[in-house]
Formats: C-alpha cells, sequence, structure tokens
C-alpha cells in the first residue's frame, strides 16, 4: 500500500446529524458552541430556523439535517459556526448537530457530474464514505450579493 | 511634564426606537421614523374602507392632503395569528400606517446589524437589520417596507376606479331621478293643454 503524501491530505471537520456522519472543510469552521437561546422573528426563509447570539455577532441557525437525512433535528447537542461564502463575503452560519465532532485529516475525492450540488467531494474515513458538503448549495442566500468584499465580518448596517 | 489627562471614550452614536408589539412579537422603529401614534379609535372617525383582493392587509385608508395612506395590518404584513390592534404608527415619509398592538417601550440601539444573508427572501424588504438589546435580538422594521411602489400604485388604482365608478353611479341616479322627473312635466303640460 503507498502512503498518501501529506501534501494531499487536508482537514476536515466530521459531523453527526441523527446517525449519519458528514464533513465540512476546517478551515470554513469558526468554532463548536453548546446550544444557545434562538431568537424568532417573522420571515419568509423557511431554511432559517432563526439567530443565536454569539461573541456580540447575530448569527443565523440553518437545520441542514432535513435535506441532508429527511428530517429535522429532535435533539441537538451543538452548534457548528461556519463561514458561508456569498460571492465575495463571508458569514457565520449555526449549524445544529447531534453529537460531537471530530477534526481528521484525509483526501477528498472529487465530486462527480450525478452528485448532489450540496456535495464537495467524498472522503473514506474509518469505513464509512463521507460527503463533503458544499455549505453555499446547503444554506439559503441570495443569488445575487453585492461585490463588496467584506472578509469574515457581518456587514454593519449605518445608523 | 503634564499628566495625561484622562481620555474620555468616543461616545458611540445611538438611536432612539420604540420597541412595538404586533401578535406578542417585539420589533423595533426608529423613532424618526414615527410621525404620529394615535389609538385606534381615534383613526376611526377618519379611515375609509377599502377592499383589494391581493392586499389583505390593507382594509382601510386615511384621506391627507391629496395623498391617501393606507392603513396596514402589521400582524397581516408579517404572517402572525391575528391580535386585536390598539395603536397606529403613522410612519414619516410613507404612505403607510402600521396597525400593532402597542407600545412596549422607548429605548436606544447603538449597533444596528445588516440582517444575515441567510435569509434571503421578502424579510429583506421588511427589516432594516438586526439589534441586540438585554441580551435578546429584535428586528428593526424598514418604514418603507410595507407596501412596495408597485402596490401602492395598485392601491391608488383601486381607490381611483372606485371613485370613478362611484362618479358614474352618482351619474345615473341623477339621470334617472331627471327621467323621472320629467314624465310629470310632460303630463303636466299635456293636462294643461
Amino acid at each position: 500500500m503507498t502512503p498518501i503524501p501529506e501534501t494531499d491530505l487536508q482537514s476536515f471537520v466530521l459531523l453527526r446529524l441523527g446517525d449519519r456522519r458528514f464533513a465540512v472543510m476546517a478551515n470554513q469552521i469558526a468554532e463548536l458552541v453548546a446550544p444557545s437561546r434562538i431568537f424568532r422573528f417573522p420571515h419568509r426563509t423557511s431554511e432559517v430556523e432563526g439567530v443565536i447570539l454569539r461573541r456580540g455577532r447575530i448569527v443565523p441557525v440553518c437545520d441542514v439535517a432535513e435535506k441532508l437525512i429527511g428530517r429535522g433535528l429532535k435533539s441537538r447537542r451543538f452548534y457548528l459556526i461556519a463561514q458561508r461564502r456569498y460571492d465575495s463575503q463571508t458569514e457565520w452560519v449555526a449549524l445544529p448537530v447531534t453529537g460531537d465532532c471530530e477534526l481528521i485529516n484525509a483526501e477528498m475525492t472529487l465530486p462527480s457530474d450525478t452528485d448532489a450540488p450540496h456535495v464537495s467531494g467524498w472522503l473514506s474515513h474509518a469505513g464509512d464514505v463521507i460527503e463533503v458538503l458544499n455549505l453555499s448549495a446547503l444554506t439559503p442566500g441570495p443569488t445575487g450579493v453585492s461585490p463588496i468584499a467584506a472578509p469574515l465580518q457581518q456587514q454593519e448596517a449605518r445608523l | 511634564m503634564r499628566p495625561l489627562s484622562p481620555t474620555k471614550p468616543p461616545a458611540g452614536r445611538t438611536e432612539q426606537i420604540i420597541l412595538f408589539r404586533v401578535s406578542g412579537q417585539i420589533f423595533a422603529v426608529s423613532s424618526a421614523s414615527v410621525q404620529e401614534v394615535r389609538g385606534v379609535d381615534s383613526l376611526s372617525g377618519a379611515a375609509k374602507d377599502m377592499a383589494y383582493p391581493g392586499l389583505r392587509k390593507v382594509k382601510h385608508f386615511v384621506r391627507r392632503g391629496e395623498n391617501s395612506v393606507y392603513v396596514v395590518n402589521a400582524a397581516m404584513h408579517f404572517g402572525l395569528p391575528p391580535a386585536p390592534a390598539a395603536l397606529v404608527f403613522v410612519l414619516r415619509r410613507t404612505r403607510t400606517a402600521l396597525l400593532i398592538d402597542g407600545i412596549e417601550k422607548m429605548t436606544s440601539m447603538s449597533r444596528l446589524q445588516a440582517l444575515p444573508l441567510a435569509y434571503c427572501h421578502e424579510e429583506r424588504n421588511w427589516y432594516r437589520g438586526l439589534t441586540a438589546l438585554d441580551q435578546t435580538v429584535v428586528p428593526v422594521i424598514k418604514p418603507d417596507g410595507f407596501l412596495t411602489p408597485d402596490e401602492l400604485f395598485l392601491l391608488d388604482a383601486s381607490l381611483s376606479q372606485e371613485a370613478d365608478a362611484e362618479a358614474s353611479r352618482d351619474a345615473e341616479r341623477n339621470d334617472r331621478s331627471d327621467e323621472q322627473e320629467e314624465p310629470r312635466d310632460q303630463q303636466d303640460t299635456s293636462v294643461t293643454q
């Protein structure tokens, strides 16, 4: 068996939704936090549950379980806070997960044409084949966003 | 060497806001955006009924000079369960008056955060952004987000059609009453002849 050169390995965070595991590239993850109060207000984007307050930021909570495993989560153990890219702008989104997350190094196989848009690749880990998630396809967002770059910080509206 | 004078941190800009309730949900609006706060009863004399099938959230309007101000039911606008409205906000620089349940309090916000881009539907027109107050998050409404220019156009057109219809009904009524009077005149003439 030929060992995989380290340069081909990338870091991923494995997350659990029900009895399935998925992966997100580690450089897209901000932190893993305990569930906190969700603030809800009227809106029309069904994929967003509400927002949480985290380090002074208001972070939308997107339950992606419905799309990935066909049912919403009954219990949630953590929120995985990830960076979601919108054209040249990046914002935090909180993804509820049902179990511990794990950081691994693995080689990613690129997706095929038949894979769903939310699949940005595949990993083989501990006997499982795991989808690497494309958060831009999985979480909601406008199709055309202002091209003004606002790296990693949510834009503050003008007072 | 003179001691350094204590530097005062620059006072952050704040904005006065009114927190108000609609069906149990708290919203905020900039005080500067509210021209008048009136009781529903005080408005009922001046408000006229209207019904535009596509816009059930507007059931009344008030004439203000040459303009019509449309009374929007905030609960219906936000898709909240109906609740008896007690107050009306007449919103400045708009043609909207907003039916709300009540005022919670007046306060100020020091930071308005843009609505996260994950919210990507109608709500982007509803809110200026979100603000964190006392460890809660409150949406700050956009005063001109209750009626789009297209909706205002449709409402204006509906009122104008209604006015035209009313005018033609009046004209018809007048014609009919003239016709009813005419035969009597003719009869009178024949009698005299």
